[in-house]
């Protein structure tokens, strides 16, 4: 049997990539903290100067770590690629808001696996997200990019609030992407300027199996927004979903394909299982009996 | 470690527990269960996850009939477990074998009691009777079964009749690998208390004990206090040599998977019957002994344009498509009005709807067809309804009625209580004539005297069941009315299909040529080919796919076209009736 904190992670895409550790808002210059990353304990230095040094918690190492996007990242081994890059966050016109970083104690797959689900949005965002009885998900086009991506797109769902400065409900048009196994994205066209989108970005800590942290990062447009406004409907949200992923059982998320029971408004969530099943992605995973 | 077999019989939970509308999480041997009691007193025990994505059900809501699940709202049914309610997909019925794994339950000595798979019977405790015992708080504790069951052996406690009575002679009367009956005298009372361990995981229990008898009042809190002070007292004692030791490892049970159709995503149908429209059931209510109401608003948008003798599909949760007849008046388009009585031998679809929809609910239905349309040049209207063939008629008389045109509306029914509608027929006033509790022939001698007297213009209209709209047909026919002034809807064909023959149709405008074999239907083999048609009832009643023949014989198995339209073999329904020649050619 397997226990959640025992097992190392033996998914080269996951220890030869960047992770977001700690938003940086909550470590201040002279500041300590301590936190794990795919099993590994942690501690995080920011020197007076702001500078920041990450240490192995169990012999002492150095783990290479970088600041972008006002979060603290680290990588267990030799990064293969570079921190995912966000072409909005360039844009001068939009907040860049860190969402706070919420704990939840399920398997950071699950935890994506909800942030692409619009099914769940009359009964757990109730009178937000989805009200009830408007609750069909309409079908929507999935697809893996040439970038190796989940990419669904035509997302359509009746919202009645569907961004903090929203007012009576609407028909909301999404984009999710996947771009790596713990990282996904979520385009939403800004009520105001409708041929730009609002982004979401949910960067998940892998804390060990069966816990995660959930990194939220916000580039919604200026324009009739407040930052905080940004950052308080993000955790409003959050909250309503952190009970129900911990009520998910088993905690990691399986693979096989007759663990669970999908419908077509699963698509995205099929096409993710797979996606990782393809790229042997196991840390967080029950994965499928071969 | 202790016996983790399968087969025995473990109290989960204390019959208190299942609260009204409430659903209890309860473990055992490692697995997790969502137990609940429904509004009839059935006991649920439930694996603890949605077949969907896990989540355990035990925070579900328990709405008496049925357990509704908080992340998607999938509802499952009292007893069977099976999912009635997909609500992100309104239009589609869940598979029929989307049903969540059940266990056992049984209520004995005021607790539940489960097994995976239990062998026998629930034990019986010598000296207990049922109902009659008073049963103790459970007392969960870290610490495995065996363990416990050992303490629990040396448990002293003092007679519920002399509970501070000096000394106290115990003795273990009896018990097993999870069981402990023990017999407590004093002062000349005696006492005896069964105790069940129930292992809830390798290294958790809970202590489930009851004693013989149930003290009055006062004194039953006084007892209960007793053995809650020592129970506690013996908790702390193993709970502290259990902390000693290493923990043991939790059990893992096996989770088992859901069938291979239900692991892959159900594909979209390209064709069939539509549902396009999204409704709410915005009421439900009696109309009439035996016939339920729905009123049914739009979800989205706007409800289209009925017609009085309009029919819509219900696509109903457990997978039946139903035709019902709109009941609105003129003007009425907020909303539609149906009418479902409850048929004895209901294949599912009126048993669905008077059981399992409430308010609230979320159904996809067709737009309103209309084949049963209403003539409004005629000097003068009959129409003829029996039972629920109420349904159509109504909306038709309302809508004369409201324009002042001349009617009369003869509903036959066994009694006042079963004729429907009873509001919306009082705006009728004396236009409508009730024939109550007539037998067959009686009917028929009030039937002939209803149709005689036609003059040129007149026109009638009849719904009911279909030994009565045989026996008004022949009677109008007697009677001298065409075949052209007589309208008729049955509810359901019951004439037996005969598919045996096999032949060739040709569809006209699209230019393919099918061969129709025997065991299946134009229809079936036009869908097959990519031609989408419109259908609704599927068994020839209701008149949706009605097609044009343009050469050969039909063979009519339908009960929707009239004899004359029949004989004139230029209609033909494709969804039951057939050719006598080789070849068809459709106007397709």
């Amino acid at each position: 049997m397997k226990t959640a904190d025992r097992a190392a992670c033996a998914d080269p895409i996951l220890n030869e990539d960047w992770h977001v550790v700690a938003d940086l808002a909550s470590v201040p210059p002279g500041a300590r903290f301590a936190t794990k990353l795919l099993g590994v304990p942690l501690i995080l230095d920011r020197a007076p100067d702001g500078t920041l040094a990450i240490h192995r918690r169990d012999d002492g190492a150095t783990v290479v770590s970088r600041e972008r996007y006002g979060f603290a990242w680290a990588c267990l081994g030799e990064p293969r690629r570079d921190i995912l890059d966000i072409p909005e966050a360039l844009e001068t016109d939009r907040h860049l808001v860190t969402g706070g970083s919420v704990g939840v104690a399920v398997s950071g797959l699950r935890t994506v696996e909800n942030f692409l689900d619009m099914g769940h949005f009359p009964f757990v965002h109730t009178g937000w997200l989805g009200e009830e009885p408007h609750t069909e998900v309409e079908p929507y086009i999935v697809e893996i990019t040439e970038a190796d991506e989940v990419l669904a797109t035509e997302c359509r769902f009746f919202q009645p609030v569907a961004s903090p400065n929203a007012s009576g409900g609407i028909m909301v048009d999404y984009i999710y992407k996947v771009v790596r196994p713990y990282t996904v994205l979520l385009y939403k066209t800004n009520p105001l300027e409708t041929d730009r989108k609002d982004v979401i970005v949910l960067f998940v800590q892998p804390v060990d199996e069966e816990n995660c942290v959930a990194h939220p990062f916000l580039c919604y447009l200026r324009t009739g927004m407040e930052a905080a406004t940004v950052r308080w409907f993000m955790q409003l949200i959050f909250g309503q979903d952190k009970p129900i992923l911990e009520n998910q059982y088993p905690k990691r998320l399986p693979l096989d394909p007759r663990a669970e029971t999908p419908i077509r408004a699963d698509a995205s969530s099929v096409y993710y299982r797979r996606w990782l099943r393809d790229r042997n992605v196991t840390y967080g995973a029950i994965p499928a009996r071969a | 470690m202790f016996d983790t077999s399968p087969h025995r019989w473990h109290p989960i939970a204390a019959s208190s527990d299942l609260v009204s509308r409430h659903v209890f999480h309860g473990q055992l041997l490692g697995r997790e269960f969502a137990v609940w009691r429904a509004d009839d007193g059935f006991v649920n025990v439930w694996e603890n996850r949605c077949l969907h994505r896990g989540v355990r059900l035990s925070i579900g809501i328990n709405d008496g009939r049925e357990l509704k699940c908080q992340y998607h709202g999938w509802r499952y049914a009292n007893r069977t477990a099976g999912c009635t309610y997909i609500p992100a997909h309104p239009a589609d019925a869940p598979a029929r074998t989307i049903t969540n794994r059940t266990f056992a339950a049984v209520e004995r000595y005021g607790m539940v009691w489960s097994a995976e798979q239990p062998e026998g019977e629930v034990p019986a405790v010598a000296g207990m009777e049922e109902g009659g015992q008073l049963v103790l708080r459970p007392i969960p504790l870290n610490a495995s079964a065996d363990r416990v069951v050992e303490h629990l052996k040396s448990y002293a406690f003092a007679p519920s009749a002399a509970l501070d009575a000096q000394p106290v002679e115990m003795a273990v009367e009896g018990g097993g690998a999870f069981s402990v009956a023990l017999l407590a005298r004093a002062d000349g009372a005696a006492t005896r208390a069964a105790f069940f361990v129930q292992p809830v995981d390798s290294g958790r229990s809970v202590i489930r004990g009851m004693l013989d008898a149930l003290p009055d009042g006062a004194d039953r809190v006084t007892v209960l206090r007793h053995h809650n002070q020592r129970l506690t007292e013996l908790r702390e004692r193993i709970e502290r040599e259990a902390a000693r030791l290493p923990a043991p490892e939790p059990m893992q049970p096996a989770i088992v998977p859901v069938s291979a159709e239900l692991a892959e995503m159900p594909e979209l149908t390209p064709s069939g019957r539509k549902a396009a429209l999204r409704v709410q059931v915005a009421r439900k209510w009696q109309a009439a002994e035996g016939i339920a109401a729905l009123e049914l608003r739009t979800v989205n948008g706007v409800l289209p344009t009925f017609q009085p003798g309009a029919h819509i599909d219900l696509h109903l949760p457990n997978g039946l498509v139903r035709q019902y007849s709109i009941t609105n008046g003129p003007g009425e388009t907020d909303r539609y009005v149906i009418g479902v009585k409850r048929e004895a031998a209901s294949g599912g679809g009126s048993a669905c709807v008077h059981d399992t929809l409430r308010v609230g609910d979320v159904l996809a239905i067709s737009e309103p067809r209309n084949n049963f349309p209403l003539r409004r040049d005629a000097v003068r209207t009959l129409f003829i309804a029996g039972g629920i063939g109420i349904t159509p008629l109504l909306s038709m008389a309302l809508a004369l009625d409201h324009s002042a045109l001349s009617y009369r509306l003869h509903y036959f029914a066994q009694a006042e209580s079963q004729m429907a509608f009873a509001d919306r027929l009082a705006e009728l006033k004396g236009n409508l004539v009730p024939h109550l509790g007539l037998s067959p022939e009686a009917t028929q001698e009030k039937l002939r005297e209803t149709l005689s007297g036609y003059v040129p213009g007149m026109h009638v209209y009849l719904c009911g069941p279909g030994p009565m709209l045989e026996a008004a047909r022949a009677i109008a026919r007697d009677c001298g009315w065409p075949e052209s002034a007589v309208h008729f809807e049955y509810f359901k064909n019951t004439h037996e299909i005969d598919d045996s023959s096999s032949f060739e149709v040709a569809l006209a405008r699209s230019c393919v040529t099918l061969q129709v074999p025997a065991g299946r239907t134009i229809l079936d083999v036009m869908r097959e080919a990519g031609i989408d048609m419109p259908s609704s009832c599927e068994q020839g009643a209701c008149g949706t796919c009605l097609a044009t023949v343009i050469e050969g014989e039909p063979d009519h198995q339908d009960v929707y076209l009239n004899d004359a339209e029949k004989r004139s073999n230029t209609k033909i329904m494709t969804c039951v009736s057939r050719a006598k020649s080789a070849r068809l050619v459709l106007d397709l």
